[in-house]
């Protein structure tokens, strides 16, 4: 060993155990990695629909139903308003919307569980997983805003109901940027809770399915009254919902305006989520396979 | 003389163990209060593991160093933490070039994808650009020998294929540094011979660095030219091949010899085992032997008053089986009788046994069979695969069951 010379401290490629920047070695490491993150989403295509019949239309069976029962039992035997837009639209657009904060936060939320076979072999970084999930959900979600956009279509040509489409529209990838911000931040926060505390990730249907009670999805806000129109408001996907609805079918009831200051404090949830759970994760992944 | 390319300083790793599980959270809340649990009171290192402690080397451009030990010696431990897939408690390891590990093959592999579509997915996890694939493509494809099944889904190829293609990928990866773990344990045997001389080829004619984690001896003989040797998390040995091979084989075990009372099944008090080792020629403590060699037992007991003693002692297998048993009065056709004091007895052992662990159970028992003393699993010991120097040598390659029999074959 002593003939072997000792390089300056400079030329390291790679310091293990070391204290670690946070944020931009991260994602410049995740940047050489971008390949991984088009591989993993083709895989889920692919692996996902082999010998299945319908393939990627299951995806559209799923918020169809979902249309279906909300129409009956909400808009029907419940006689809940839909603002005076037609129940197929009002309904769609929310679940479509809604879907993309659910699937990602359920998909995100069991990085470290679901994966813990590859990370305990292979280092990559490990957010490229979660970043996968928000890429693959994306198509998901464009599988069925096509969905909505035929029926849209059609209500539009062969009926005339009140729906104008309108220019609100240009912020629309603006509220999927907030919706995967904030489902990562929390399926994040999660995902590195559940590495010790199981029961949090047994939990989380559970509140996703509590939530759309509290997001304007089938229950307009104007349903809980004046009185009680506050804790709609506090859920900042309602703002979301509502923004991505009215641009699609123009000013609902009694909303006439986009409630800018809801999308403000949408975004600054957001971010703060996605900070956190960054940071949580980042902690998180160095050490999870000694208690997963 | 060259650059130190890996240069590991201090690493240490801690486990706590028993924190998993049921009460969890509670355990959690207690220590953030700063509250007193039972497993805190059982004083603070109670269940806390050092899988590794102050582990210091360099590693050379070029090197072929093998990273030996026993079982729970920390050699996962290390090569998990050079991985990068859990960061170590303290201490620093510093790399130059680019770096890849092989803890396993095929890692990410996924049934339903064809064996291209596989290949792509598992050379990304592996850190390669689908570019750098593509070009190597083929190269994979005819070193694993699976041309015409390529656009097959993998779910549909032999176990052999399957590893042939895993092994393929990773064996087009171009790091600096190759670290790996002993999946060469995988295919025919035709196969390992392949993936052997592609590791040493990487070292020897493209200058790769490659750390090779092991305890399969013949193989990390032929492919490293250092190695260093780890015992309970420490550093025992940092030498040439050789001489850590010889050390790994002489070393002592684990087994502490004396018996204590919280070791014991059954006791009356009257007579106790105080000691039980195995020996080698040299009265050294040993815990391996080699294929056909001879064991020896030396046991010693005190006795607090005179007795008339029968001795036995088992060979155990890991699950429990007793395979073999033997009395005292196998020589002597009466029971041993015992003053007060101290005896030492010894039992020599032809050895028929199957290369694996086993371990020892004793009793001492009074002649109508009352037992007055019974330790269970006293003494690890391994029997090697390899028989002792200048022995005919083991001719078998698998080994099944526990007793290698003792046959002449004739053909008439």
């Amino acid at each position: 060993m002593s003939e072997v010379q000792k390089p300056d401290d400079t030329s390291w490629d790679l310091v293990i155990g070391g204290r670690e920047k946070l944020f931009r070695p991260e994602i410049s490491e995740i940047w050489k990695y971008r390949d991984l993150i088009i591989l993993l989403v083709k895989r889920d295509f692919v692996a996902q629909y082999k010998q299945t019949v319908l393939g990627p239309l299951w995806h559209v069976l799923q918020p169809l139903v979902q249309t279906l029962l909300y129409s009956i039992f909400f808009a029907g035997i419940l006689d809940v308003s839909t603002e005076g837009k037609p129940r197929m639209l009002y309904y769609l657009s929310g679940i479509v919307i809604w879907n993309v904060f659910s699937i990602n936060l359920t998909a995100t939320a069991s990085t470290f569980t679901a994966n813990a076979g590859i990370f305990g072999k292979v280092y990559f970084p490990r957010l490229v997983i979660p970043l996968s999930v928000l890429v693959s959900n994306f198509f998901k979600f464009l599988i069925q805003l096509v969905l909505f956009l035929g029926f849209l279509a059609w209500y539009l040509i062969f009926t005339d109901k009140d729906i104008q489409p309108n220019l609100i529209l240009l912020v629309i990838p603006l509220l999927l940027i907030i919706t995967s911000m904030m489902s990562l931040g929390i399926g994040l926060i999660v995902s590195s809770l559940t590495t010790r505390y199981r029961d949090i990730g047994l939990f989380l249907p559970f509140i996703t399915q509590v939530l759309i009670y509290f997001t304007p999805v089938m229950l307009p806000v104007s349903t809980w009254g004046e009185e009680w129109s506050w804790v709609p408001r506090w859920n900042p996907m309602t703002p979301i919902v509502e923004t991505f609805r009215y641009g699609f079918l123009g000013g609902t009831g009694p909303q006439t305006a986009i409630d800018w200051t809801g999308l403000l404090y949408a975004a600054a949830v957001a971010l703060v989520l996605f900070f956190a759970g960054t940071i949580v994760f980042k902690r998180k992944e160095k050490d999870f396979l000694d208690t997963v | 003389m060259s650059a130190t390319v890996i240069s590991v300083r201090n690493i240490s790793k801690m486990y706590r163990l028993g924190v998993f599980g049921g009460g969890t959270f509670r355990r959690d809340l207690a220590q953030k209060l700063g509250m007193k649990t039972k497993a805190a009171a059982a004083g603070p290192d109670a269940d806390i593991n050092w899988a590794l402690r102050d582990v210091s080397f360099d590693v050379a451009k070029g090197d072929v160093l093998g990273i030996v030990g026993k079982n729970g010696a920390g050699k996962s431990t290390l090569l998990k933490i050079m991985s990068r897939v859990t960061a170590p408690t303290s201490g620093e390891i510093r790399v130059k070039g680019k770096i890849a590990s092989l803890l396993e093959v095929g890692t990410g592999f996924h049934p339903e994808l064809t064996g291209k579509e596989n290949v792509f997915l598992n050379g990304a996890i592996l850190g390669m650009s689908r570019s750098e694939i593509r070009k190597k493509f083929d190269e994979i494809v005819a070193f694993a020998g699976v041309e015409k099944y390529i656009d097959t889904p993998v779910k549909r190829y032999s176990s052999g294929m399957y590893v042939r293609l895993a092994f393929a990928v990773a064996a087009f990866l171009d790091p600096d540094i190759l670290i790996v773990d002993e999946v060469l344990a995988v295919g025919d045997a035709d196969f390992q011979k392949k993936c052997l001389g592609r590791m040493k080829d990487a070292s020897r004619y493209e200058g790769r660095t490659v750390l090779f984690v092991s305890h399969h001896m013949p193989s990390v003989k032929t492919l490293c030219n250092r190695a260093v040797l780890l015992k309970h998390g420490h550093m025992e040995l940092d030498a040439p091949v050789q001489d850590v091979i010889s050390r790994y084989f002489s070393k002592a075990s684990e087994n502490k010899g004396e018996i204590s009372d919280t070791d014991r099944t059954a006791n009356t008090g009257i007579i106790r085992m105080t000691s039980l080792e195995m020996l080698d020629a040299a009265d050294k403590m040993v815990d391996e032997v080699f294929f056909r060699q001879p064991m020896r037992f030396r046991m010693t007991c005190k006795s607090d008053q005179a007795l008339k003693a029968l001795i036995d002692l088992k060979v155990v297998t890991p699950d429990g089986m007793v395979i073999a048993h033997t009395l005292n009065i196998d020589t002597d056709p009466e029971p041993y009788s015992l003053e007060a004091g101290t005896h030492v007895i010894e039992v020599n052992l032809a050895n028929n046994l199957q290369p694996g662990k086993y371990s020892i159970t004793a009793g001492i028992h009074s002649p109508d069979f009352f037992t007055m003393d019974y330790v269970e699993n006293v003494y690890d010991f391994t029997v090697l695969a390899i028989s002792a120097p200048g022995e005919e040598e083991n001719r078998y390659r698998v080994h099944y069951g526990f007793i290698a029999a003792q046959a002449t074959w004739k053909r008439c």
